[in-house]
């Protein structure tokens, strides 16, 4: 089975995905979002997001096949998302993944959603084919990790992650603090349009030199919020308006600063000349920018699959069990559940041993 | 052949004939664990049934604690997908409820108690079974502090469970499909709304 047809279920968070692949090749990529019912509570809600994960699942599923144009009995595998993630999210893709794999009879490969980012790369037919190794950067509202990849499907290595908040988080966080709606992330960007990104010089978390030495590669942007919450509570007391955009741009340029900053040290320092970035901040076009003009200065080339593949989605999931099987990996036995804190490391999880 | 899946409990899956024979039955009663186990106990259930075709699929809807209950559904929902069938959707009360009239001889009214969490319990009332062989409901799933619960129930005999038989989940959902009545909605039996709170002001972080 070189070109395998997999259907992969992604449901680590608020979005359901459903993507199907053939081999590197999309075929659909169907995504059912919750995010408006969160908007009201300033974030993700975990059970109204695994809530909304069990309505959508059916029709997202359905959906799928259709602008694939193919039916079920056309799937050689169904993949799922294992974790890391929201548990109580991750176990409704778990639990349909294997009613619909056991009734289909077919394998289930459960995976890794981190790396899952990385391989949504693979699905970029006019690129040339992701080069090994690659260091890779993904943001979004879940996770900040800053990976080291030497094999997509056995050798990815965490380098350093967020101690506190996501950057997305932090987006939506620091836009409360300055009245804008949720999601933080498009308000922040364009209430900075206007705005002088150098007017406020924000702290830069874990990038001292004392810090460098144990968190070189770590994140931490909760220091940040809170100098901006500092910032307008200063206003206040002053009785003068927030400048909020200056202090938008300003909060933006400290968050990619250090993100762009860590990624390309860590390709400087093991010598990898190639930055791979995912997930959904990578929508954030201040940081797509600053990511490529500092990458090109220092001579690594920067990889961005499409925006619809940066979110979390189900064609990621599918497309790195499509690796997997052609990499002649067996699939993964039944007895797996959702791991929230699952390591990178870990790429497929409950692999079967092989008789 | 009807197959039906509960995960309100522990995890429970059966397989009927359509004039409800048995024909397997896999379960764990552990009230934890739902995602690890439905598919090795669907497997395992496929398979003790023999051969015969399936041609509706049973969900026991609850109440349960939300994230377990889910599990069986999904299952349930995307199992049947798989192979073009309708879902038959039911409440997980009407399992034990059955179990209690038909296998325990059960007279009279009695209450089915389930734990609810958070120190509360799900309660339905049933007085035997209407003319379709299906338990009668007189009075609707509610949830009850549980040391409020003997006071609600005001003499009604009282069973608790912690397993049912999904094996008697999928007999109700055989005799409900025979009578051509549905039993529930769609919707999971959540009896609770998510824990939300509204965020408020912003903390402040003082100067
Ligand atoms: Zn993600």
């Amino acid at each position: 089975m070189t070109e395998p047809v997999v259907l992969g279920i992604e449901t680590s968070c608020d979005e359901t995905g459903i993507g199907i692949v053939r081999g590197r090749t999309l075929l659909s990529n169907t995504i059912a979002s919750s995010m408006d019912e969160h908007a009201r509570y300033g974030g993700v809600v975990p059970e109204v997001a695994a809530r909304a994960h069990l309505e959508a699942l059916q029709p997202s599923i359905d959906a799928a096949l259709q602008e694939a144009g193919i039916g079920l009995a056309d799937i050689d595998a169904v993949a799922v998302t294992s974790g890391p993630g929201l548990a109580g999210a991750l176990m409704v893709g778990v639990g349909a993944a294997k009613g619909l794999a056991v009734s289909l009879d077919r394998p289930l490969y459960a995976v890794n959603h981190l790396v899952g980012h990385i391989a949504a790369d693979i699905l970029t037919p006019d690129s040339e084919p992701l080069e090994y190794p690659t260091i890779a950067l993904l943001v979004s509202g879940g996770h900040t990790s800053l990976l080291h990849v030497r094999d997509l499907t056995t050798d990815v290595e965490l380098l350093g992650e967020t101690m506190d908040d996501a950057a997305g988080e932090a987006f939506d966080k620091v836009a409360r603090l300055l009245s804008l709606p949720y999601p933080g992330g498009p308000e922040i960007d364009r209430a900075a349009a206007d705005g002088d990104p150098g007017a406020i010089r924000f702290p830069r978390g874990l990038s001292k030199a004392s810090d460098l030495a144990k968190h070189r590669y770590d994140f931490s942007f909760s220091g940040l919020k809170t100098a901006v919450a500092r910032w307008v509570e200063r206003c206040e007391a002053e009785g003068t308006d927030v400048p909020v955009a200056d202090v938008a741009a300003s909060f933006r340029e400290a968050v990619v600063d250090v993100l762009v900053t860590k990624a390309l040290a860590a390709c400087a320092d093991l010598g990898v000349p190639r930055l791979l970035l995912g997930g959904g901040v990578i929508a954030n076009r201040r940081l797509r920018e600053v990511a490529l003009e500092r990458a090109a200065a220092a001579g690594v080339t920067v990889r961005i699959p499409p925006l619809s593949l940066c979110t979390d989605n189900g064609a990621m999931i599918a497309a790195l069990a499509a690796e997997l099987i052609s990499s002649g990996r067996p699939p993964s036995t039944l007895a797996f559940g959702a791991d929230s804190t699952l390591p990178v490391t870990e790429i497929q999880v409950a692999e079967a041993v092989r008789a | 052949m009807i197959l039906a899946v509960d995960t309100s409990l522990g995890t429970a899956v059966a397989l009927v004939d359509a004039d409800g024979a048995g024909r397997s039955d896999a379960a764990r009663a552990d009230a934890l664990g739902h995602a690890e186990v439905i598919g090795d106990l669907l497997v395992e259930a496929l398979s003790a049934a023999g051969p015969g075709e399936i041609t509706h699929v049973v969900a026991g809807m609850g109440p349960g604690p939300f994230t377990g209950l889910r599990i069986g559904i999904a299952a349930a929902t995307a199992f049947a997908q798989g192979r073009d069938l309708p879902v038959i959707p039911v409440p997980s009360h009407l399992a034990p409820a059955l179990t209690a009239i038909e296998t325990e001889g059960v007279q009279g009214p009695f209450a089915v108690v389930t734990d609810a969490r958070r120190r509360e319990v799900a309660i339905t009332v049933f007085d035997g079974a209407d003319a379709d062989g299906i338990p009668q409901v007189v009075q609707q799933t509610t949830l009850v502090p549980a040391v409020a619960a003997d006071l609600h129930l005001d003499g009604i005999r009282r069973i608790d469970v912690a397993t049912l038989s999904a094996l008697d989940l999928a007999r109700v959902g055989a005799r409900a499909l025979a009578a051509g009545r549905t039993l529930a909605t769609r919707e999971p039996l959540y009896l609770r709304s998510p824990d939300v709170k509204l965020p408020g002001a912003p903390k402040r972080v003082g100067l």
